[in-house]
Order: structure tokens, then C-alpha cells, then sequence
């Protein structure tokens, strides 16, 4: 027997139409990849390349145009009633903004209830004991957020109540939209501990959506690449990150300001003259790339090179193969 | 209850909505309007249709807004018109809200094809030029009283509130708190009630302001034109009367001048309260406040 | 040359609560020719020192402290006359500004509104060579701003703030909003003006302390509305003294660190309000390393290595 992932995500598409009879724009493009049992997957992205657009038809909140999304090997846009709470009580979210997370009007205490009550039927005094329990473990004092108002808190302690009200139910795969992109740096990088203690203590599979390759190279075990809607190159951290084979990543590698050394003297950064994803026959990255030929106006494949996927003409060895 | 948790959370908008200048000023005018139109008819011994023996007298002691062609009492006229026109004005905007918010709502949260099709409708009954149908409508209809007039009113000026609402319900709904709602499991009728309608309340009050002032301006026109209530008295119909036997050129401004003023102050005090309610509960006009 | 000169600056702002004491108490110089950046967190300040310099407005109520540029004192000036000074001798990138873009005016005509008495021809064919500098073509001049990328927008933003070749250009977070290919390229263009003349010299805020590594001589780092330390770029990003830099740069992760190879340790707790800021040092109810002063009693400003540093570490 073949071991299952958890997650698949299959020839996934979504086109979004703007206006009645508006252009279509592709911001997700036949985009394949698995998430497997106990691994952090991290899809890297700048705006505009379709991440967020995916983790919304994973969690179920977006309906994708074409293709499909089977967790353990069933479609969940094929789940009713039972089966989509049992769904969501082994996948669920945390999303980029902590505070249009939490609905200004009620006490940050409502969705945690909410959230036990709707999917484990959990109430009253037990709930409320898993619900410190939790806090605790995100590194909360229960007793300085619990009955708070949203505006009563930080950005990163609401945050990390967003973080435990998904873990309340002890979810499975855990899908996490730009989790510290709005908190300060001095405390990114404790919530991004949650996560990586979350996986090695219980297992919990994490896709993390991102920009900021220094934080998914820190956690990810494994890293997919996103440009304009393409999987442009996907792999293990360290080979993915580490030794770049795709132009796009190696630019993207080359922009990242750090504090161990100042750029050299000039870059070779080419600027999109238009950010809007669209339909292309060719590679998406084409104009941007410094070393397209003629080759590029073809759309690659997803082809396996070495230790990693690559979409690139540069690596066409395996010119016939399909996504391996 | 609901409403306490709601005033925990605006304390803060509340002290601001108390020392809003113009909200003050606004709401100060309007009380002392609805005053008058409330108080008002218990303070005349005439009817407004009554005649008194005077004849296009001007103010004195025993008429103090004067009397017109006539012989009608021109204070009691305008107590009563008063009241029948804030009458007009509430009926219909609370007609022309409840049907946009309803059709708005709808729309926005379902989307699909119940969305295009609403929005069908309302954009028909945008195009249509509202004071025309008005005028065919109320043409056609031969006793009109005040609840016929804002009910015309309140059917046809519906659809910029559903519109509106249907953007804000659209910006709602795709909100994470939302998501998330529906994340933990919460069903459809409960999201709707408790996490999305209650963030509207603020902006339904202040579109309800708009119709309020928008129902009152409309059955004014219609009853300057000659399509007021065939019965009865408005402030509008005063006006109508007023220019139909040449009051300005007789010399009696007493006829227009009270009812005129008093519909200008009406609808500035609507506006002006909309305008500091709009300083106060819209964020980005806050901040650089 | 000393350009600006900022002294003992308290900017504050009036709620309903009482004042937020937002800047309290900063000192600095900018000369000709440097980059200057400043680096902070949210409520730190950073952002209401700089926009106070040349576009201070209510509810910004200044306390105290004098700023001026060439020798010219700014704090008390009319805001017409600020407004004389503006994009000629300082000019402001702020933080939204790439959103603020008048929706309804094409870039030729937000750029004629700068003209105010100049030839309109002469500042339209400076608007084109800027333009091509910054990579856009002069076709940019004909669209509107929704017709334009993040990217596009703010570099048009650039070239109207420094058309008028002021000597200060001070950008407030300009790269924060923008990917990280963009954001490089971003700020090359400030380095390539800098160097060509157009502007003389150049402050730089964000919360992005490797961003600013790449283009600043010298890096100021402010916490809580307080100056905490400010020297060379090399000296206070490689070797910082104050503990709040120190844990702050321990905090970001790098390319090739992993959590299971080093794990990085955040900043415990946050920081203060700052309508009732912590007595003493506004740090040290977060900093291991606290003495028993530090809660008492302000540090004084230490030089350490050429380096203005605020801790009682350095001060005995």
C-alpha cells in the first residue's frame, strides 16, 4: 500500500472574474502538491503569486474553479453537515491580520467557546479548562486575556489567542496565512516556536504561507516556490533555499536584505511592468528573467531534477517526463 | 444584554459622539423641531382647516404666524404640517431602509445568482427617474393620504441603501472573524445575527438619517407640485397653497417664510448630525481628527 | 555641513486618556551626504519624529525641543511656511503615501501641482529623465494610479518627492508594503539618488533593521519614544551595545539558520503604553539584564566606542 498524504492538492485552479462581464484573472494555475503527516510545508510567495488564494480553498472558505482537494484521500468539497465539522476539527486556520480576526463586538473569549462547542461539543466548565490549558500553551496568561475586549490587546497577544482557539481542537493540519507578518520582530520569532514545538511534540502538519524567506527557512521542512499562480520550484528546505536552480528563487534570494553582509554593488533585479496574474502561454516568469530564450514562450513542466521540482527550460534534460 | 456589550465596547465612541460639535448642534435643532411638531397642535384653539374670520392678516397676538387668503390660522397650520411631514419622513425612511437593507443583505452575503438578480432590480429602480414614477403614481391614486404618500416614497427610494449595504455586508462577510466563524463550526443563521448584523447597526442608523431627511425633501416636492395628500395638511402643501395665490406678491411672507425655514432647519439638522456621526464612527476620518 | 539638527524633541499626542508620550526626549544631527536610519518597532516613535519634523498637525502637540534645518529654526514656523520648505529643502515620503495618490488625477497633473510659479514644460521633462531613472516609462505621466503596481506607485511616489532636489528626503517605512524584489530595487534607487546629487542626504525609517543595514551610514534605534542607541551602521548592527538592539538583532533569523539547528529567542513581554510609561528606563521591565536603577532612574546618554548609547550598563 502507498502511504497516503494528508493532503492533496490536485491540478488545483481558481479564476477570479472582476465585474459582471469584467476579465478573468488566473491567480491560482494548475497547482499540484501534497502535504504530508507531521511536516511543515511552507509556500513562498510574493503578492500576487496566488498563496493566500490556495490556503482559503484548502480551509474551505473559497471555492476552487477546477480541480481538487482530497484530505485523506476524500474530496472536501464532497463533505456535508458531520463530516465538514469533523473537517474542521482536524484543519484548521490562523490567519494573517489578529486583528480583523476577532469580531470588535464580543469578548475574545466567544470564539474559543464557539469553536469547542460547534465541533467537540464541549461546554461549560470543562470547556473553559481546556480553553486556559491552551492559552497557557501559546505562552498566554489566561487571566490577562480572558473577558478582554479585541481592542483591549496587543496585535501579538491576539494573535497567539487566534493560534489557540485553532488548536482547541487538537487539529491535525494546521494552515497558517502570514502568522507573523504583522507582529513585531522581537516577537515573530516565539510564535514561529509554536509552530515548530507543535509539530515536534504532537505531530500537527503545518502549511505556513509566507514572504519572508529568512522565517520559512527557519521553521520549513519543506518549501514550494509560488510565482504568479506556479509552483516554480519545490523541494526540501536546504536545497530549495540553499542552492537555488530556478532564476526566480535565486532573485528572490538575492533581494533579501541581511544583517550579516550589505549588498554588492548593483543587482540584476528586473521590475514587473504588471503585477496582475493572467493567463499566459509561456513561463510566467519570463520577462523578469535574466536568462530567457526561446525556449520560455512554452510553459515548462514541474519536472524532478536532482533533489527538488523545478518549471524551467534551463533544467530540460528531462524534457518528456510530466510532473514527476 | 446585547446592547450593554455593545456600549462596553463604544464607551469610548460614545464620549466622542457627546462632544461632536455638530452632532450637538444637529441634535439640539432637530429636538426642538420634533418639540414643536409634538407640543405644537396642543397649543392652537383652531384647526388647521378652520376658518377664523381673519383674512390675510399678518402676525399678531392672536395669530401669531398671521392668517392667509383663507382665513386659516398659518401657526396651526404649520404645527400640524409639521407633524404630518416628520410623520412622512419617518414611515417612509423607515420604509425605504428596511427594504434596501433587507435586498442589500440578501445580496451581499448569498452572492451567486440571487446577487446579479437583486442587483438587477435595484439597478432598474436606480435608472427610473424616481419623481416622474412619483408623479404617475401619485396622479393615478385619487384619495392620498399621508400613509399612501410614504409608502410611494419609501418604495422608490430604496435602492442606493441596498447598494450601499449590499458593499458593506460584501467587506463583512469577507472579514477572517467571519471565516473564522465558519472555521469553528458556527451555523449560517448565527454568523448573520451575531458576528456580521450587529457591525451594521452603526451605518444602518446613519443611512435611516439620510432617508429620514430624503423622504421628508421628496413629499415636499410632491405636495409643491400638487400631488401632496388631498386631505390634510403638510408643510409642503402650505408652500404649494402659498405660491398658488401669489402670498409673495401680496406681501404676506408670514405664508411662506415660517414653513420654508422650518423644512431648511429639518433637513440641515439631519445632515449635520449625519455628517458628525460620520466623524465619529468612521475610522479614517477619526484618525486624522 | 550640518543639514538638520534635532534638540531634545518631546512630541506628543493628545487623547481622551491623557498624553501619549510618543517622542520623549530625542537629540540628532543629519549632515550632508549621510543616510541616516531609523530603526524601531510599533510605538516606538519613529514615525511621529519624522513626520513632526516637517508636517507636524494635530493632534501632535510638541512639548518641549527645538529642531532646525540650516540653521534655521523650524519648531514654531506657520505651517505656510513649513509648506515653502517642504519638497524643496525637506521632503516627506510618508508611510501610506503610495495609497494617498489622488485617485482622479492622472501623475502628469499630481506632478504640475508641485509647479506653484515653476515652468510647467521644465518640470514635465524633469518628471521623464527622473522617470526613466527609476526604470518607468514617461508613459507613466498619462495613467492614473490604480492603472499602476505597488511597485510602479511608489517609485512614482519617488520621483515626485524628490523632483524638486531637496536636501533632505526622509521615508517613512516606504518598503514595507512591497516584495521583496521590489523592496531591493527600491532602495538601490535611493542609494543611485543620493549618489547622483539629486538629494543630499536621506532619513530612513522602518522596523526592517537589515533593510536598513544595506542603505544606512549611520542607524538610530528608538524603543518606546526614546533615543536607546545611534552610531555607524557596521558598529550597531555587528557589535550593538544597548540590550534592547542586542536582543532585537539575536531575534532575526537568517538565511540558512533553522530552528532545529539554533532556536532564536524572541523579546519576552511588550512594549509599554506610552500614556503611562514604566519609570526609569522604559526597557527594563523586558531586559535581562536590568540592575536595580535601571527601574528607577533614567540612563544618562554614554559614549561607548564612538557610540551615543542610553543604558546604565555603560554608566557607572
Amino acid at each position: 500500500m502507498v502511504a497516503q498524504a494528508l493532503l492533496e492538492v490536485r491540478n488545483l485552479v481558481k479564476v477570479f472574474k472582476s465585474g459582471m462581464m469584467g476579465r478573468e484573472i488566473v491567480a491560482v494555475d494548475r497547482v499540484s502538491f501534497n502535504i504530508e503527516e507531521g511536516e511543515i510545508l511552507s509556500l513562498l510567495g510574493e503578492s500576487g503569486s496566488g498563496k493566500t488564494t490556495i490556503a482559503r480553498m484548502i480551509l474551505r472558505l473559497l471555492k476552487p474553479t477546477s480541480g481538487d482537494i482530497l484530505y485523506k484521500g476524500r474530496n472536501i468539497w464532497k463533505l456535508k453537515g458531520r463530516e465538514l465539522i469533523e473537517y474542521y476539527r482536524q484543519v484548521q486556520g490562523v490567519f494573517q491580520d489578529p486583528y480583523s480576526s476577532f469580531n470588535p463586538i464580543h469578548k475574545v473569549d466567544r470564539p474559543l467557546l464557539q469553536a469547542l462547542k460547534n465541533l467537540q461539543g464541549i461546554e461549560g466548565s470543562e470547556a473553559l479548562k481546556i480553553i486556559r490549558e491552551t492559552l497557557r500553551k501559546v505562552g498566554l496568561n489566561p487571566d490577562e486575556v480572558l473577558g478582554k475586549y479585541p481592542h483591549q490587546l496587543s496585535g501579538g497577544q491576539l494573535q497567539r489567542v487566534s493560534i489557540a482557539r485553532a488548536l482547541l481542537v487538537n487539529p491535525k493540519l494546521l494552515v497558517v496565512d502570514e502568522p507573523v507578518s504583522m507582529l513585531d520582530a522581537s516577537t515573530r520569532i516565539d510564535v514561529l516556536n509554536i509552530f515548530a514545538d507543535l509539530r515536534d511534540n504532537e505531530g500537527v502538519s503545518i502549511l505556513m504561507i509566507g514572504h519572508d524567506i529568512s522565517l520559512s527557512y527557519y521553521i520549513s521542512d519543506r518549501i514550494i516556490i509560488l510565482y504568479k499562480g506556479s509552483i516554480m520550484e519545490e523541494g526540501e528546505t536546504d536545497a530549495v533555499l540553499g542552492s537555488p536552480l530556478h532564476p526566480y528563487t535565486k532573485m528572490l534570494i538575492e533581494s533579501i536584505p541581511r544583517i550579516e553582509e550589505k549588498w554588492g554593488r548593483k543587482s540584476r533585479i528586473r521590475l514587473d511592468v504588471d503585477q496582475k496574474p493572467t493567463a499566459m502561454s509561456g513561463c510566467k516568469f519570463l520577462d523578469r528573467c535574466p536568462h530567457a530564450f526561446n525556449m520560455c514562450t512554452r510553459k515548462p513542466n514541474l519536472i524532478r531534477k536532482d533533489n527538488r521540482k523545478i518549471a524551467c527550460w534551463l533544467y530540460k534534460n528531462n524534457y518528456n517526463q510530466d510532473i514527476a | 444584554m446585547m446592547l450593554d456589550r455593545i456600549m462596553e465596547r463604544h464607551r469610548e465612541t460614545l464620549i466622542l459622539l457627546r462632544r461632536n460639535r455638530k452632532i450637538k448642534a444637529g441634535a439640539s435643532i432637530l429636538a426642538v423641531i420634533l418639540a414643536i411638531a409634538v407640543i405644537g397642535p396642543y397649543t392652537t384653539e383652531y384647526g388647521p382647516l378652520e376658518y377664523t374670520g381673519a383674512i390675510g392678516e399678518p402676525p399678531s397676538s392672536r395669530h401669531p404666524l398671521g392668517t392667509n387668503t383663507f382665513g386659516y390660522d398659518l401657526y396651526s397650520q404649520v404645527v400640524y404640517g409639521l407633524r404630518s411631514s416628520i410623520l412622512i419622513g419617518l414611515l417612509g425612511g423607515i420604509l425605504a431602509t428596511a427594504i434596501g437593507v433587507l435586498i442589500g443583505f440578501i445580496s451581499g452575503y448569498f452572492g451567486g445568482i440571487i446577487d446579479e438578480l437583486l442587483m438587477m432590480l435595484t439597478n432598474i429602480f436606480l435608472v427610473i427617474p424616481t419623481l416622474a414614477l412619483l408623479i404617475i403614481i401619485a396622479a393615478y391614486i385619487e384619495h392620498r393620504g399621508i400613509l399612501i404618500e410614504s409608502v410611494i416614497i419609501g418604495l422608490t427610494s430604496w435602492p442606493w441603501t441596498a447598494r450601499a449595504v449590499r458593499a458593506n455586508t460584501l467587506s463583512l462577510r469577507n472579514r477572517e472573524f467571519v471565516y473564522l466563524a465558519r472555521m469553528s463550526g458556527m451555523p449560517t443563521r448565527s454568523i448573520i445575527l451575531r458576528e456580521i448584523a450587529p457591525n451594521m447597526l452603526s451605518y444602518i442608523i446613519m443611512v435611516f438619517i439620510l432617508q429620514f431627511g430624503g423622504a421628508i425633501l421628496y413629499a415636499v416636492s410632491l405636495d409643491f407640485i400638487g400631488l401632496g395628500p388631498t386631505k390634510g395638511i403638510s408643510l409642503g402643501v402650505i408652500l404649494q397653497q402659498a405660491v398658488l395665490w401669489n402670498a409673495v406678491q401680496l406681501g404676506m411672507w408670514w405664508w411662506a417664510i415660517p414653513p420654508g425655514l422650518l423644512i431648511a432647519l429639518l433637513l440641515t439638522s439631519l445632515y449635520v448630525i449625519n455628517t458628525g456621526l460620520d466623524e465619529v464612527l468612521n475610522p479614517r476620518l477619526r484618525r486624522q481628527g | 555641513m550640518e543639514l538638520l539638527r534635532v534638540e531634545d524633541l518631546h512630541v506628543y499626542y493628545l487623547t481622551l486618556r491623557g498624553y501619549v508620550r510618543a517622542v520623549d526626549g530625542v537629540t540628532f544631527t543629519l549632515t550632508k551626504g549621510e543616510v541616516l536610519g531609523i530603526a524601531g518597532e510599533s510605538g516606538s516613535g519613529k514615525s511621529t519624529l519624522v513626520n513632526y519634523i516637517i508636517l507636524p498637525k494635530p493632534p501632535m502637540v510638541r512639548v518641549k525641543g527645538r529642531i532646525y534645518y540650516k540653521g534655521l529654526e523650524l519648531t514654531g514656523l506657520a505651517r505656510e511656511e513649513l509648506g515653502k520648505i517642504r519638497y524643496k529643502g525637506i521632503s516627506i515620503i510618508p508611510q501610506y503615501a503610495m495609497d494617498s495618490l489622488s485617485p482622479t488625477k492622472k501623475v502628469k497633473r499630481i506632478i504640475l501641482d508641485l509647479a506653484r510659479g515653476r515652468s510647467r514644460e521644465d518640470l514635465i521633462e524633469k518628471a521623464r529623465e527622473r522617470l526613466k531613472l527609476v526604470n518607468l516609462s514617461e508613459r507613466v505621466l498619462d495613467m492614473y494610479p490604480i492603472e499602476l503596481s505597488g511597485g510602479m506607485k511608489q517609485r512614482v511616489v519617488m520621483v515626485i518627492s524628490t523632483l524638486l532636489d531637496p536636501d533632505v528626503l526622509i521615508a517613512d517605512e516606504i518598503t514595507s508594503a512591497l516584495d521583496v524584489t521590489t523592496q531591493r530595487a527600491v532602495l538601490e534607487m535611493i542609494r543611485d539618488f543620493k549618489e547622483t546629487g539629486i538629494i543630499k542626504s536621506v532619513i530612513f525609517v522602518t522596523h526592517d533593521i537589515a533593510a536598513l543595514y544595506q542603505i544606512a551610514d549611520r542607524i538610530m534605534v528608538m524603543y518606546a519614544g526614546k533615543l536607546v542607541e545611534i552610531g555607524d551602521a557596521d558598529g550597531v548592527v555587528g557589535n550593538p551595545k544597548h540590550p534592547y538592539t542586542r536582543a532585537l538583532i539575536e531575534s532575526l533569523p537568517r538565511i540558512g539558520v533553522r530552528y532545529k539547528v539554533k532556536r532564536l529567542k524572541g523579546i519576552p513581554g511588550s512594549p509599554p503604553s506610552l500614556l503611562n510609561p514604566p519609570r526609569g528606563c522604559r526597557f527594563s521591565p523586558r531586559c535581562s539584564e536590568a540592575l536595580e536603577k535601571c527601574r528607577f532612574e533614567e540612563p544618562p546618554e554614554t559614549l561607548v566606542d564612538g557610540r551615543r548609547v542610553y543604558c546604565w550598563l555603560y554608566s557607572r
